[in-house]
Protein backbone atom coordinates (compact mmCIF):
# COMPACT_ATOMS: atom_id res chain seq x y z
CA UNK A 1 0.00 0.00 0.00
CA UNK A 2 2.89 2.41 0.63
CA UNK A 3 4.21 1.70 -2.56
CA UNK A 4 0.97 2.76 -4.15
CA UNK A 5 1.14 5.83 -2.78
CA UNK A 6 4.60 7.08 -2.73
CA UNK A 7 4.69 8.43 -6.71
CA UNK A 8 2.14 10.86 -5.36
CA UNK A 9 3.75 11.28 -1.74
CA UNK A 10 6.80 11.84 -3.88
CA UNK A 11 5.41 14.43 -5.94
CA UNK A 12 4.54 16.58 -2.60
CA UNK A 13 7.82 16.12 -0.89
CA UNK A 14 9.76 16.98 -3.44
CA UNK A 15 7.54 19.90 -4.94
CA UNK A 16 5.97 21.47 -1.68
CA UNK A 17 6.94 20.25 1.58
CA UNK A 18 11.35 20.91 0.25
CA UNK A 19 10.11 23.75 -1.14
CA UNK A 20 8.90 25.04 1.95
CA UNK A 21 11.43 23.99 4.26
CA UNK A 22 13.97 25.39 1.92
CA UNK A 23 12.26 29.07 2.44
CA UNK A 24 12.17 28.18 6.01
CA UNK A 25 16.26 27.66 5.94
CA UNK A 26 16.72 30.72 4.10
CA UNK A 27 15.15 32.63 6.32
CA UNK A 28 17.31 32.26 8.99
CA UNK A 29 20.55 31.16 7.30
CA UNK A 30 23.05 33.29 5.25
CA UNK A 31 26.74 32.82 6.03
CA UNK A 32 25.56 31.28 9.54
CA UNK A 33 22.56 32.02 11.29
CA UNK A 34 20.65 34.88 11.63
CA UNK A 35 17.47 36.57 13.03
CA UNK A 36 17.88 39.85 10.58
CA UNK A 37 15.71 38.79 8.01
CA UNK A 38 12.64 38.67 10.95
CA UNK A 39 13.96 41.51 12.53
CA UNK A 40 13.02 43.52 9.65
CA UNK A 41 9.82 42.00 9.02
CA UNK A 42 8.50 42.64 12.74
CA UNK A 43 10.19 46.25 13.33
CA UNK A 44 10.34 47.51 9.25
CA UNK A 45 7.54 49.49 8.73
CA UNK A 46 7.04 48.44 5.23
CA UNK A 47 6.91 45.24 6.48
CA UNK A 48 3.99 45.72 9.44
CA UNK A 49 1.90 47.92 7.39
CA UNK A 50 1.72 45.47 5.06
CA UNK A 51 0.82 42.96 7.24
CA UNK A 52 -1.89 44.95 8.96
CA UNK A 53 -3.18 46.01 6.02
CA UNK A 54 -3.55 42.16 5.02
CA UNK A 55 -5.05 41.13 7.57
CA UNK A 56 -7.58 44.30 7.96
CA UNK A 57 -8.36 43.56 4.20
CA UNK A 58 -8.73 39.84 4.80
CA UNK A 59 -11.10 40.36 7.74
CA UNK A 60 -13.13 42.88 5.84
CA UNK A 61 -13.32 40.46 2.89
CA UNK A 62 -14.81 37.67 5.36
CA UNK A 63 -16.97 39.76 6.97
CA UNK A 64 -18.75 41.01 3.69
CA UNK A 65 -18.68 37.30 2.74
CA UNK A 66 -20.38 36.04 5.63
CA UNK A 67 -22.91 39.07 5.27
CA UNK A 68 -23.24 38.63 1.32
CA UNK A 69 -22.98 34.64 1.50
CA UNK A 70 -25.63 33.65 4.64
CA UNK A 71 -28.98 34.87 3.32
CA UNK A 72 -27.69 33.50 -0.38
CA UNK A 73 -27.24 29.72 1.43
CA UNK A 74 -29.83 30.48 3.95
CA UNK A 75 -32.72 30.77 0.75
CA UNK A 76 -31.08 27.86 -1.05
CA UNK A 77 -31.94 25.64 1.52
CA UNK A 78 -35.16 27.00 2.13
CA UNK A 79 -36.68 26.31 -1.28
CA UNK A 80 -37.53 23.50 -3.68
CA UNK A 81 -35.15 21.61 -4.73
CA UNK A 82 -35.18 22.38 -8.34
CA UNK A 83 -34.51 26.28 -7.09
CA UNK A 84 -31.44 25.40 -4.75
CA UNK A 85 -29.38 23.82 -7.73
CA UNK A 86 -30.11 26.70 -9.62
CA UNK A 87 -29.10 29.05 -6.63
CA UNK A 88 -25.79 26.47 -5.78
CA UNK A 89 -25.15 26.69 -9.70
CA UNK A 90 -25.31 30.17 -9.94
CA UNK A 91 -22.98 30.38 -6.55
CA UNK A 92 -20.49 28.04 -8.35
CA UNK A 93 -20.38 29.46 -11.63
CA UNK A 94 -17.42 32.16 -11.26
CA UNK A 95 -15.93 29.71 -9.35
CA UNK A 96 -14.90 27.96 -12.47
CA UNK A 97 -13.75 30.84 -14.30
CA UNK A 98 -10.14 31.88 -13.72
CA UNK A 99 -9.03 34.70 -11.32
CA UNK A 100 -7.72 36.24 -14.29
CA UNK A 101 -10.85 36.35 -16.27
CA UNK A 102 -12.39 37.81 -13.51
CA UNK A 103 -10.03 39.94 -12.57
CA UNK A 104 -10.04 41.71 -16.26
CA UNK A 105 -14.11 41.52 -15.97
CA UNK A 106 -14.02 43.86 -12.75
CA UNK A 107 -11.79 46.33 -14.33
CA UNK A 108 -13.83 46.22 -17.33
CA UNK A 109 -16.42 47.22 -14.91
CA UNK A 110 -15.48 49.48 -12.44
CA UNK A 111 -12.68 51.33 -14.31
CA UNK A 112 -13.22 55.55 -14.97
CA UNK A 113 -14.57 54.89 -18.13
CA UNK A 114 -15.91 51.35 -17.26
CA UNK A 115 -19.23 49.64 -17.13
CA UNK A 116 -20.79 51.37 -14.14
CA UNK A 117 -19.54 54.56 -13.86
CA UNK A 118 -20.69 55.07 -17.64
CA UNK A 119 -24.01 53.91 -16.51
CA UNK A 120 -24.02 55.72 -13.50
CA UNK A 121 -23.54 58.95 -15.78
CA UNK A 122 -25.65 57.95 -18.25
CA UNK A 123 -28.55 58.31 -14.90
CA UNK A 124 -27.19 61.53 -13.96
CA UNK A 125 -26.46 59.92 -10.51
CA UNK A 126 -23.00 61.25 -11.01
CA UNK A 127 -21.31 63.82 -12.95
CA UNK A 128 -17.55 62.89 -12.31
CA UNK A 129 -16.04 59.26 -12.85
CA UNK A 130 -15.62 57.51 -9.29
CA UNK A 131 -12.42 55.99 -8.63
CA UNK A 132 -13.84 52.16 -8.03
CA UNK A 133 -10.53 50.59 -8.80
CA UNK A 134 -7.09 50.54 -8.55
CA UNK A 135 -7.50 50.72 -4.48
CA UNK A 136 -8.73 49.12 -1.86
CA UNK A 137 -12.18 49.50 -2.73
CA UNK A 138 -11.71 47.52 -6.19
CA UNK A 139 -9.62 44.76 -4.12
CA UNK A 140 -12.18 43.94 -2.05
CA UNK A 141 -14.67 43.93 -4.67
CA UNK A 142 -12.82 41.48 -6.50
CA UNK A 143 -11.96 39.35 -3.81
CA UNK A 144 -15.32 38.95 -2.14
CA UNK A 145 -16.34 38.25 -5.60
CA UNK A 146 -13.97 35.17 -5.98
CA UNK A 147 -14.41 34.23 -2.17
CA UNK A 148 -17.85 34.02 -2.11
CA UNK A 149 -18.33 30.52 -2.78
CA UNK A 150 -16.12 29.09 -0.27
CA UNK A 151 -18.55 31.10 2.15
CA UNK A 152 -21.62 29.88 0.89
CA UNK A 153 -20.89 26.32 0.07
CA UNK A 154 -19.82 25.53 3.52
CA UNK A 155 -22.88 27.37 5.27
CA UNK A 156 -25.50 25.59 2.93
CA UNK A 157 -24.10 21.93 3.70
CA UNK A 158 -24.18 22.80 7.10
CA UNK A 159 -28.29 24.25 7.22
CA UNK A 160 -29.07 21.08 5.00
CA UNK A 161 -28.40 19.30 8.51
CA UNK A 162 -30.59 21.41 10.47
CA UNK A 163 -33.39 19.13 11.25
CA UNK A 164 -36.89 21.44 10.10
CA UNK A 165 -38.57 19.85 12.91
CA UNK A 166 -36.70 21.51 15.29
CA UNK A 167 -37.96 25.09 13.30
CA UNK A 168 -41.48 23.58 13.47
CA UNK A 169 -40.71 22.63 17.25
CA UNK A 170 -40.07 26.48 17.84
CA UNK A 171 -43.07 27.98 16.52
CA UNK A 172 -45.13 25.14 17.87
CA UNK A 173 -44.23 26.40 21.11
CA UNK A 174 -45.08 29.75 20.20
CA UNK A 175 -41.68 31.40 19.13
CA UNK A 176 -41.77 33.71 16.63
CA UNK A 177 -39.97 32.89 12.94
CA UNK A 178 -37.60 35.62 13.82
CA UNK A 179 -36.75 34.06 17.72
CA UNK A 180 -36.72 30.80 16.09
CA UNK A 181 -34.06 31.79 13.44
CA UNK A 182 -32.61 33.63 16.32
CA UNK A 183 -32.41 30.89 19.04
CA UNK A 184 -32.63 27.86 17.06
CA UNK A 185 -31.36 27.79 13.57
CA UNK A 186 -28.48 30.50 13.80
CA UNK A 187 -26.65 28.69 16.60
CA UNK A 188 -26.98 25.43 14.70
CA UNK A 189 -25.79 26.87 11.79
CA UNK A 190 -22.52 28.17 13.28
CA UNK A 191 -20.39 25.59 12.51
CA UNK A 192 -20.68 26.14 9.03
CA UNK A 193 -20.14 29.97 9.27
CA UNK A 194 -17.19 28.76 11.00
CA UNK A 195 -15.94 26.51 8.23
CA UNK A 196 -16.88 29.20 5.82
CA UNK A 197 -14.94 32.15 7.63
CA UNK A 198 -12.18 30.28 7.99
CA UNK A 199 -11.68 29.31 4.38
CA UNK A 200 -12.11 32.82 3.05
CA UNK A 201 -9.76 33.99 5.53
CA UNK A 202 -6.92 31.96 5.20
CA UNK A 203 -7.09 32.35 1.41
CA UNK A 204 -7.64 35.82 1.61
CA UNK A 205 -4.39 36.34 3.38
CA UNK A 206 -2.52 34.78 0.51
CA UNK A 207 -4.49 36.45 -2.41
CA UNK A 208 -1.93 38.05 -5.06
CA UNK A 209 -3.39 38.47 -8.36
CA UNK A 210 -6.58 40.24 -7.89
CA UNK A 211 -4.67 43.01 -5.12
CA UNK A 212 -1.91 43.31 -7.76
CA UNK A 213 -3.94 43.53 -11.09
CA UNK A 214 -6.67 45.50 -9.24
CA UNK A 215 -4.71 47.26 -5.49
CA UNK A 216 -3.14 50.10 -7.97
CA UNK A 217 0.22 49.70 -6.17
CA UNK A 218 -1.40 50.90 -3.18
CA UNK A 219 -2.93 48.04 -1.75
CA UNK A 220 0.15 46.08 -0.81
CA UNK A 221 -0.74 43.05 0.56
CA UNK A 222 1.96 40.32 2.60
CA UNK A 223 2.09 38.10 -1.33
CA UNK A 224 2.85 41.25 -3.20
CA UNK A 225 5.60 41.97 -0.57
CA UNK A 226 6.81 38.56 -1.26
CA UNK A 227 7.07 38.70 -4.84
CA UNK A 228 8.91 41.82 -5.05
CA UNK A 229 11.78 40.86 -2.80
CA UNK A 230 12.24 38.01 -5.21
CA UNK A 231 11.32 39.84 -8.03
CA UNK A 232 13.02 43.42 -7.48
CA UNK A 233 15.07 43.68 -5.19
CA UNK A 234 16.24 40.27 -5.11
CA UNK A 235 15.93 40.01 -0.79
CA UNK A 236 15.44 36.21 -1.03
CA UNK A 237 16.12 35.76 2.53
CA UNK A 238 13.61 38.78 3.33
CA UNK A 239 11.10 37.20 0.96
CA UNK A 240 11.20 33.92 2.64
CA UNK A 241 10.95 34.91 6.33
CA UNK A 242 7.93 37.00 5.09
CA UNK A 243 6.43 34.27 3.50
CA UNK A 244 7.40 32.16 6.83
CA UNK A 245 5.40 34.41 8.94
CA UNK A 246 2.13 34.15 6.43
CA UNK A 247 2.48 30.30 6.23
CA UNK A 248 2.91 30.18 10.05
CA UNK A 249 -0.18 32.42 10.75
CA UNK A 250 -2.43 30.19 8.26
CA UNK A 251 -1.20 27.24 10.11
CA UNK A 252 -2.00 28.35 13.71
CA UNK A 253 -5.79 29.93 12.21
CA UNK A 254 -6.19 25.90 11.24
CA UNK A 255 -5.29 24.62 14.41
CA UNK A 256 -7.45 27.16 16.27
CA UNK A 257 -10.03 25.83 14.29
CA UNK A 258 -9.56 22.51 14.22
CA UNK A 259 -10.16 22.46 17.84
CA UNK A 260 -13.69 22.98 17.37
CA UNK A 261 -14.58 21.75 14.05
CA UNK A 262 -13.33 19.06 11.79
CA UNK A 263 -10.80 20.37 9.22
CA UNK A 264 -12.65 17.85 6.64
CA UNK A 265 -15.10 20.64 6.73
CA UNK A 266 -13.63 23.72 5.61
CA UNK A 267 -11.73 21.98 3.15
CA UNK A 268 -14.66 21.37 1.97
CA UNK A 269 -14.52 17.25 1.73
CA UNK A 270 -17.65 16.67 3.96
CA UNK B 1 -43.53 30.29 6.91
CA UNK B 2 -43.88 30.09 3.39
CA UNK B 3 -46.14 33.74 3.06
CA UNK B 4 -44.32 36.39 1.82
CA UNK B 5 -43.29 38.34 4.98
CA UNK B 6 -41.29 41.26 4.93
CA UNK B 7 -38.40 39.25 6.18
CA UNK B 8 -38.89 36.51 3.22
CA UNK B 9 -39.10 39.27 0.78
CA UNK B 10 -36.15 41.08 1.92
CA UNK B 11 -34.03 37.76 1.81
CA UNK B 12 -35.12 37.13 -2.08
CA UNK B 13 -34.20 40.62 -3.00
CA UNK B 14 -30.46 40.24 -0.79
CA UNK B 15 -30.30 37.20 -2.46
CA UNK B 16 -31.50 38.10 -6.35
CA UNK B 17 -28.40 41.56 -5.60
CA UNK B 18 -25.51 39.10 -4.36
CA UNK B 19 -26.56 36.55 -7.30
CA UNK B 20 -26.40 39.45 -9.94
CA UNK B 21 -23.01 40.68 -7.98
CA UNK B 22 -21.58 36.94 -8.84
CA UNK B 23 -22.67 36.39 -11.98
CA UNK B 24 -22.82 40.34 -13.84
CA UNK B 25 -18.70 39.85 -14.51
CA UNK B 26 -18.38 36.37 -15.80
CA UNK B 27 -21.50 37.73 -18.08
CA UNK B 28 -19.71 40.67 -19.02
CA UNK B 29 -16.53 39.73 -21.41
CA UNK B 30 -18.39 37.75 -24.16
CA UNK B 31 -20.02 40.61 -25.30
CA UNK B 32 -16.94 43.37 -24.88
CA UNK B 33 -14.75 40.24 -26.78
CA UNK B 34 -17.13 40.87 -30.25
CA UNK B 35 -16.77 44.95 -29.46
CA UNK B 36 -14.99 46.59 -32.54
CA UNK B 37 -13.63 49.72 -29.81
CA UNK B 38 -10.51 49.62 -29.22
CA UNK B 39 -10.93 50.72 -25.51
CA UNK B 40 -13.18 48.93 -23.46
CA UNK B 41 -16.27 50.88 -23.82
CA UNK B 42 -19.74 48.94 -22.87
CA UNK B 43 -21.85 48.29 -24.79
CA UNK B 44 -19.48 47.83 -27.72
CA UNK B 45 -20.01 50.11 -30.63
CA UNK B 46 -20.29 47.47 -33.35
CA UNK B 47 -19.91 43.66 -33.61
CA UNK B 48 -16.47 42.51 -34.76
CA UNK B 49 -13.94 39.19 -34.30
CA UNK B 50 -10.61 41.74 -34.77
CA UNK B 51 -9.81 40.30 -31.41
CA UNK B 52 -10.35 36.70 -32.11
CA UNK B 53 -8.46 37.31 -35.45
CA UNK B 54 -5.66 38.92 -33.22
CA UNK B 55 -5.16 36.32 -30.93
CA UNK B 56 -5.23 33.51 -33.66
CA UNK B 57 -2.80 35.40 -35.82
CA UNK B 58 -0.19 36.38 -32.75
CA UNK B 59 2.60 33.79 -32.59
CA UNK B 60 3.14 34.62 -29.02
CA UNK B 61 -0.21 33.87 -28.09
CA UNK B 62 -0.62 30.95 -29.82
CA UNK B 63 2.49 29.26 -28.33
CA UNK B 64 1.32 30.24 -24.99
CA UNK B 65 -1.61 28.56 -25.89
CA UNK B 66 0.20 25.33 -26.72
CA UNK B 67 2.19 25.62 -23.63
CA UNK B 68 -0.81 25.49 -21.37
CA UNK B 69 -2.73 22.78 -23.68
CA UNK B 70 0.58 20.68 -23.30
CA UNK B 71 1.11 21.48 -19.68
CA UNK B 72 -2.61 20.54 -18.54
CA UNK B 73 -2.85 17.51 -20.58
CA UNK B 74 0.87 16.36 -19.33
CA UNK B 75 -0.33 17.21 -15.72
CA UNK B 76 -3.90 14.97 -16.23
CA UNK B 77 -2.07 12.25 -17.54
CA UNK B 78 0.61 12.28 -14.27
CA UNK B 79 -1.59 13.34 -11.83
CA UNK B 80 -4.41 11.18 -12.11
CA UNK B 81 -2.57 7.70 -11.98
CA UNK B 82 -0.72 9.19 -8.98
CA UNK B 83 -3.87 10.13 -7.38
CA UNK B 84 -5.52 7.15 -8.00
CA UNK B 85 -3.19 4.88 -6.38
CA UNK B 86 -2.79 7.02 -3.56
CA UNK B 87 -6.89 7.20 -3.05
CA UNK B 88 -6.53 3.64 -3.34
CA UNK B 89 -4.68 3.11 -0.83
CA UNK B 90 -5.47 5.36 1.83
CA UNK B 91 -8.94 3.90 1.46
CA UNK B 92 -7.76 0.55 1.79
CA UNK B 93 -5.07 0.14 4.18
CA UNK B 94 -5.36 0.83 8.02
CA UNK B 95 -1.86 1.88 8.48
CA UNK B 96 -1.80 4.78 11.01
CA UNK B 97 0.69 6.74 8.57
CA UNK B 98 -1.81 6.88 6.15
CA UNK B 99 -3.76 9.01 7.67
CA UNK B 100 -0.57 11.63 7.65
CA UNK B 101 -0.12 10.60 4.06
CA UNK B 102 -3.72 12.00 3.34
CA UNK B 103 -3.48 15.38 4.98
CA UNK B 104 0.03 15.89 3.49
CA UNK B 105 -1.73 15.32 -0.24
CA UNK B 106 -3.85 18.14 1.11
CA UNK B 107 -1.05 20.52 1.53
CA UNK B 108 -1.44 22.24 -1.82
CA UNK B 109 -4.94 23.47 -0.86
CA UNK B 110 -3.71 24.12 1.99
CA UNK B 111 -0.50 26.18 2.02
CA UNK B 112 -0.57 29.65 0.57
CA UNK B 113 0.27 29.61 -3.25
CA UNK B 114 2.15 32.27 -3.32
CA UNK B 115 4.53 30.37 -0.56
CA UNK B 116 4.45 27.67 -2.58
CA UNK B 117 5.48 29.35 -6.14
CA UNK B 118 8.40 31.31 -4.13
CA UNK B 119 9.86 28.22 -2.62
CA UNK B 120 9.48 26.11 -6.32
CA UNK B 121 11.03 28.88 -7.15
CA UNK B 122 13.95 29.02 -5.22
CA UNK B 123 14.35 25.21 -5.86
CA UNK B 124 13.95 25.11 -9.63
CA UNK B 125 17.13 27.87 -9.66
CA UNK B 126 19.45 24.92 -7.88
CA UNK B 127 18.64 22.50 -10.09
CA UNK B 128 17.97 24.45 -13.33
CA UNK B 129 14.33 23.82 -13.70
CA UNK B 130 13.25 27.50 -14.04
CA UNK B 131 11.89 28.19 -17.73
CA UNK B 132 11.67 24.23 -18.69
CA UNK B 133 8.79 22.28 -19.71
CA UNK B 134 9.20 19.74 -17.28
CA UNK B 135 9.47 22.19 -14.35
CA UNK B 136 6.22 23.89 -15.56
CA UNK B 137 4.41 19.87 -15.63
CA UNK B 138 6.01 18.57 -12.38
CA UNK B 139 4.37 22.26 -10.39
CA UNK B 140 1.18 21.86 -12.23
CA UNK B 141 0.84 17.56 -10.98
CA UNK B 142 1.88 18.89 -7.61
CA UNK B 143 -1.48 21.76 -7.37
CA UNK B 144 -3.75 18.78 -9.60
CA UNK B 145 -3.02 15.80 -6.99
CA UNK B 146 -5.47 17.22 -4.26
CA UNK B 147 -8.25 17.41 -6.30
CA UNK B 148 -7.64 13.52 -7.71
CA UNK B 149 -7.26 12.23 -4.56
CA UNK B 150 -10.55 14.03 -3.17
CA UNK B 151 -12.49 12.94 -6.02
CA UNK B 152 -11.44 9.52 -5.95
CA UNK B 153 -11.26 8.87 -2.22
CA UNK B 154 -15.22 10.29 -2.48
CA UNK B 155 -15.88 7.54 -5.11
CA UNK B 156 -14.27 5.04 -3.21
CA UNK B 157 -16.36 5.46 -0.27
CA UNK B 158 -19.71 4.50 -1.84
CA UNK B 159 -17.81 0.89 -3.41
CA UNK B 160 -17.68 -2.08 -1.15
CA UNK B 161 -14.32 -3.28 -0.68
CA UNK B 162 -16.12 -7.02 -0.19
CA UNK B 163 -16.81 -7.12 -4.20
CA UNK B 164 -12.78 -6.74 -4.72
CA UNK B 165 -12.53 -9.56 -1.99
CA UNK B 166 -14.66 -11.53 -4.21
CA UNK B 167 -12.71 -11.04 -7.35
CA UNK B 168 -9.19 -11.82 -5.82
CA UNK B 169 -10.95 -15.33 -3.88
CA UNK B 170 -12.24 -16.09 -7.57
CA UNK B 171 -8.66 -15.91 -8.28
CA UNK B 172 -7.65 -12.16 -9.83
CA UNK B 173 -4.57 -10.77 -8.28
CA UNK B 174 -4.91 -7.53 -6.76
CA UNK B 175 -4.00 -5.08 -9.83
CA UNK B 176 -6.49 -7.14 -11.99
CA UNK B 177 -9.30 -7.41 -9.84
CA UNK B 178 -8.46 -3.83 -9.33
CA UNK B 179 -8.67 -2.92 -12.93
CA UNK B 180 -11.67 -5.54 -13.34
CA UNK B 181 -13.64 -4.68 -10.52
CA UNK B 182 -12.90 -1.20 -8.69
CA UNK B 183 -11.82 1.10 -11.59
CA UNK B 184 -15.38 0.49 -13.57
CA UNK B 185 -17.27 1.05 -10.84
CA UNK B 186 -15.44 4.54 -9.43
CA UNK B 187 -14.08 5.45 -13.35
CA UNK B 188 -16.88 8.27 -12.78
CA UNK B 189 -14.73 10.19 -9.91
CA UNK B 190 -11.33 9.51 -12.03
CA UNK B 191 -12.67 11.22 -15.11
CA UNK B 192 -13.58 13.92 -12.64
CA UNK B 193 -10.97 14.75 -10.51
CA UNK B 194 -8.93 14.31 -13.70
CA UNK B 195 -10.45 16.93 -15.39
CA UNK B 196 -10.28 18.96 -12.02
CA UNK B 197 -6.83 18.42 -12.40
CA UNK B 198 -7.04 19.88 -15.73
CA UNK B 199 -8.50 22.78 -15.29
CA UNK B 200 -6.69 23.92 -12.09
CA UNK B 201 -3.58 23.42 -14.40
CA UNK B 202 -5.64 25.52 -17.19
CA UNK B 203 -5.85 28.20 -14.67
CA UNK B 204 -2.91 28.23 -12.29
CA UNK B 205 -0.94 31.78 -12.94
CA UNK B 206 1.10 32.22 -9.55
CA UNK B 207 3.36 29.40 -10.05
CA UNK B 208 3.97 29.94 -14.00
CA UNK B 209 4.73 33.86 -12.85
CA UNK B 210 7.81 32.59 -10.78
CA UNK B 211 9.01 29.75 -13.01
CA UNK B 212 8.01 29.97 -16.34
CA UNK B 213 10.07 32.07 -19.11
CA UNK B 214 11.37 32.15 -22.18
CA UNK B 215 9.11 30.32 -24.61
CA UNK B 216 7.65 27.86 -22.18
CA UNK B 217 5.09 31.15 -20.79
CA UNK B 218 1.19 29.05 -20.26
CA UNK B 219 -1.46 31.66 -21.35
CA UNK B 220 -1.91 32.82 -18.21
CA UNK B 221 1.27 34.22 -17.32
CA UNK B 222 1.49 36.19 -21.06
CA UNK B 223 -2.23 37.12 -20.03
CA UNK B 224 -1.05 38.37 -16.43
CA UNK B 225 1.16 40.76 -17.73
CA UNK B 226 -0.69 42.22 -20.62
CA UNK B 227 -3.46 42.76 -17.95
CA UNK B 228 -0.64 44.58 -15.36
CA UNK B 229 0.62 46.45 -18.60
CA UNK B 230 -1.86 47.87 -21.21
CA UNK B 231 -5.73 46.24 -21.25
CA UNK B 232 -6.33 44.95 -24.70
CA UNK B 233 -9.84 43.78 -25.65
CA UNK B 234 -7.64 40.58 -27.25
CA UNK B 235 -7.67 39.49 -22.99
CA UNK B 236 -11.11 39.63 -23.72
CA UNK B 237 -11.60 37.34 -26.55
CA UNK B 238 -9.01 34.69 -24.70
CA UNK B 239 -11.18 35.26 -21.41
CA UNK B 240 -14.10 33.86 -23.29
CA UNK B 241 -12.55 31.36 -25.07
CA UNK B 242 -10.91 29.88 -21.71
CA UNK B 243 -14.22 30.52 -20.00
CA UNK B 244 -16.03 28.34 -22.54
CA UNK B 245 -13.42 25.56 -22.22
CA UNK B 246 -13.97 25.46 -18.59
CA UNK B 247 -17.59 25.32 -18.48
CA UNK B 248 -17.53 22.58 -20.96
CA UNK B 249 -15.32 20.55 -19.14
CA UNK B 250 -17.24 21.14 -15.75
CA UNK B 251 -20.92 19.99 -17.17
CA UNK B 252 -18.88 17.27 -18.81
CA UNK B 253 -17.16 16.28 -15.00
CA UNK B 254 -20.76 16.71 -13.37
CA UNK B 255 -22.52 14.77 -15.95
CA UNK B 256 -20.08 12.04 -15.06
CA UNK B 257 -20.63 12.01 -11.42
CA UNK B 258 -24.31 12.44 -12.29
CA UNK B 259 -24.37 8.98 -14.01
CA UNK B 260 -22.30 7.42 -11.02
CA UNK B 261 -25.02 8.87 -8.65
Amino acid sequence: MLALVSPALLVILALIVLPVGWLAWQSIYHDGFTLENYRRVFTEDVYWRSFALTFEISLAVTAIALLLGYPVAYLANSVPKGWSILILSLVVLPFWTSVLVRAYAWLALLQRTGVINQFLRYLDVISEPLALVHNTFGTVVATVHILLPFMVLPLYATMQKIPNDLMQAGASLGASPSLTFMRVFLPLSLPGVLAGCTMVFVLCLGFYITPELLGGGRTVMVSMLVSRNVELYNQFGAASAVAVVLLISVLVIFFVVSRFISLDRVLGQK
Amino acid sequence: MMRASPARIALYVVSALVLVYLILPVLIIAPISFSSARFLTFPPPSFSLRWYQQYFSNPAWMQATRVTLTVALLTVVIATPFGVAAAYAISQSKLRIMRLIHLALLLPLVVPIIITAVGIFFVYAKVGLVATMPGLVLANVMLGLPYVVISVLAGLQSFDPAQEMVARSLGMNRLRSFFAVTLPQIKSSVVAGGIFAFISAMDETIVALFISGGQYQPLTKRMFTALRDEIDPTIAAISTLMTAASFMLVLLASARQKRSG
